[in-house]
């Protein structure tokens, strides 16, 4: 536990919440953002992670709840006087400055003078020291990303919030300012708050992951806690792909829970299910597609006794290089996706082949069975649109 | 295989075919321009023409004119009604800066709070133009009429005295003035002044000025370091707007002013309307023409709005 006098950058969201008329953005919402941490509220287009940004901002008053910097309560303070700066979606440079007013802008705003030699260092940060003089249109997206964190960086306030920044690019330059963002907040060490609704980006960059959905927090984790234990449906959707399979609870002992499925048996660690197993009750069994081994029928002799396995016909494969995706229709699952490295090919495993799917029973996950199966997959579709 | 033999055979036919269409789109810019380009020579480069040469002439009704290249018309004319031209630079100038005094905060309005209200309010500030300009300024004449209300209560505020002393009205007399002209003026051209104005601040995007106030900017820095300077291209169209036609306006002054308030546009009209004396009203015109010319351009490049995108 942190003392009181520690926790100076700590971001604390308290019931924070937002409505407009009769919609509601934000439910109420407890959040903690540690001193220094890079925080990722991933979501899709109109799940509240924008507005949660905006309060801590200042842009957006909260209908009910406090937003705490440290120990001083922020709630009502207009942005101008808090110690946090934004790095806008659009960027939001003053056409009618040069860079290097860009950057200078929030230090001359606070008094200080003699900004050339802190304007010089920033720039050379983020690697734009040639172009202190031009206007913001005369420079690449990539640029213009860079002035905006630039711009906000230099102001060294204690929470640096990006809003969707590497929205715009294309992806090559995304993933290369996705790196050169982590290597900027290691190198300051300002804690981070990144609003995206890329999974892929906010899995790279960020510590610690808060899924939203609908204007709640699903779930808040590592990123790699959040995709080997999701503990809703969306979460196991959203991020990555996960098989969902409708199974029924035959026995649960100790530390295994054993479900029926399509006709055979699956095994579950009962630390990675998060929902009530009663026997006899409904639960949805989960494992990642890589997760999957593939081994044609006639050689179904060969898998261990101890792994799960499922039987199946293979309707679809698509080779994409490094590995091969494949669409798998059986009894417990009609689309069941495989990702099998390109290793050791076996040439039987095409479209029409039958084949047994098995995987390490400490791969499966449960979920309660109470839930949308499909939440979070339509979103991300969308959001590919 | 015959999708593969056949598809390299349509380039040699469409190689002739293009020809003809090319060289008929070259010229199709400058028919579409043709209409603009005589609309300009029959009523704007021929009447130029036509007011040079008359403006060089000598001679008299009777005998009519002649082109004697009497360049002392110029000379003459300026030295004569120098002080209707400083007159019309003033009160046009008075009257631009009063426009963007009340047409700003407007246009500000307009642009970033009127909400739902906007497109009425847009209305209104072009429905004054569903009347005539005429009858409009004069009923400036009622508002301003010597002792109506507005009169008697600037009167009884003390409000005259004070512009009587620094000579914009005449004892208890608003109108004849040269406060009720640049009133007239002013009441006269505010729409061209809001418009542009109003064009250029909603084109701003809103979050320039969240990032101004995210970078420790108070509201009032916003609009001092941002939104002002973003909006200049609408001050300068919306000034030049006011400030040209202004200069050259005669109706205001001759409606709401007396003698002693003439504008240039007052002599031109009557050189040219009850004198009859044509070379004189034509050099005059263009040496209003010239003097906004040249006011013009070093407003323009002082205001250094190439600069703003």
């Amino acid at each position: 536990m942190k003392t009181t006098n520690d926790n100076g950058g700590d971001v604390r969201l308290t019931q924070i919440s937002k409505s407009y008329g009769g919609f509601t953005a934000v439910h109420p919402l407890d959040l903690t953002v540690p001193q220094g941490s890079f925080f990722a509220l991933l979501g899709a287009s109109g799940c509240g992670k924008t507005t949660t940004l905006r309060m801590i901002a200042g842009l957006e008053e909260p209908s009910h709840g406090t937003v705490h910097l440290g120990d001083q309560d922020v709630t009502h303070l207009p942005p101008y006087k808090r110690p946090v700066n934004t790095v806008f979606q659009s960027y939001a440079l003053f056409p009618h400055l040069d860079i290097f007013e860009n950057v200078a802008f929030g230090l001359r705003r606070r008094g200080i003078k003699s900004v050339r030699k802190q304007v010089e260092e920033m720039l050379d940060l983020v690697q734009l020291g040639e172009q202190a003089r031009k206007k913001p249109h005369q420079l690449s997206g990539g640029q213009q990303q860079r002035v905006a964190v630039a711009r906000a960086l230099i102001n060294h306030p204690k929470v640096l919030l990006l809003d969707e920044p590497l929205g715009a690019l294309d992806l090559k330059l995304r993933r290369q300012m996705q790196l050169e963002l982590k290597r900027i907040q290691t190198e300051v060490g300002i804690t981070f708050i990144h609003v995206t609704h890329d999974q892929e980006e906010a899995m790279t960059m960020a510590d610690t992951v808060a899924v939203m959905n609908a204007g709640r927090v699903e779930q808040l984790g590592s990123p790699a806690d959040l995709y080997e234990n999701p503990k809703t449906t969306f979460v196991a959707n959203f991020l990555g792909t996960s098989n969902l399979i409708e199974a029924e609870v035959d026995t649960s002992s100790g530390d295994e829970i054993v479900l029926k499925a399509g006709g055979g048996k699956l095994s579950l660690p009962r630390a990675r299910c998060s929902a009530p197993a009663t026997t006899g009750g409904k639960m949805l069994v989960g494992v990642r597609p890589e997760k999957i081994s593939l081994t044609h029928a006639d050689d179904a002799g060969e898998i261990p006794e101890s792994r799960n396995r499922i039987t199946g016909r293979i309707t679809d494969s698509s080779f994409i290089g490094v590995s091969t995706q494949y669409v798998i229709d059986s009894p417990a699952c009609p689309e069941f996706e495989v990702y099998a490295q390109n290793i050791d090919r076996d040439a039987r495993l095409a479209p029409g082949a039958e084949v047994v799917l098995h995987w390490n029973p400490a791969h499966t996950f449960g979920l309660d069975a109470a839930q949308d199966i499909d939440a979070g997959v339509e979103t991300v579709a969308e959001e590919a649109a | 295989m015959a999708a593969v033999t056949q598809a390299p055979a349509p380039p040699a036919p469409a190689a002739p075919r293009q020809k003809p269409p090319r060289k008929r789109g070259r010229l199709t810019p400058y028919w579409l321009l043709l209409p603009g380009i005589l609309w300009l020579v029959v009523f704007f480069a021929l009447p130029m023409i036509y007011q040079a040469s008359t403006s060089v002439q000598t001679g008299s009704l009777e005998e009519g004119y002649k082109v004697t290249w009497h360049f002392v018309t110029y000379w003459d004319a300026l030295s004569e009604y120098w002080p209707q031209f400083v007159r019309s630079v003033l009160y046009a100038a008075s009257a631009t800066i009063l426009c963007l005094l009340l047409g700003y905060p407007l246009a500000y309005l307009l642009a970033f709070r009127a909400g739902r209200w906007r497109n009425l309010l847009l209305v209104l500030v072009i429905a004054p133009f569903f009347t005539s300009f005429l009858i409009r300024t004069l009923a400036w004449k009622t508002i301003l009429a010597d002792g109506g209300p507005l009169v008697g209560a600037l009167n009884a505020l003390h409000v005259l005295d004070v512009t009587s002393w620094l000579g914009w009205t005449s004892g208890d007399r608003v109108l004849a003035t040269p406060l009720a002209v640049v009133c007239g003026l002013t009441y006269n051209f505010l729409p061209f002044m809001i418009l542009p104005l109003y064009t250029s601040l909603e084109r701003i995007d809103p979050r320039l000025h969240e990032a101004a106030g995210d970078l420790y900017a108070k509201p009032v820095t916003t609009f001092r370091k941002v939104t002002f300077p973003l909006s200049m291209p609408g001050v300068v169209s919306g000034t030049l707007l006011t400030f040209i036609p202004a200069a050259g306006d005669y109706v205001n002054a001759d409606l709401l002013g007396s003698t002693d308030t003439r504008m240039v546009g007052n002599v031109i009209q009557t050189q040219f309307l009850r004198i009859l004396d044509y070379p004189t009203a034509a050099a005059l015109s263009f040496i209003l023409m010239a003097a906004i010319l040249a006011m013009v351009t070093v407003y323009i490049r002082r205001s250094g709005t190439e600069d703003l995108v």
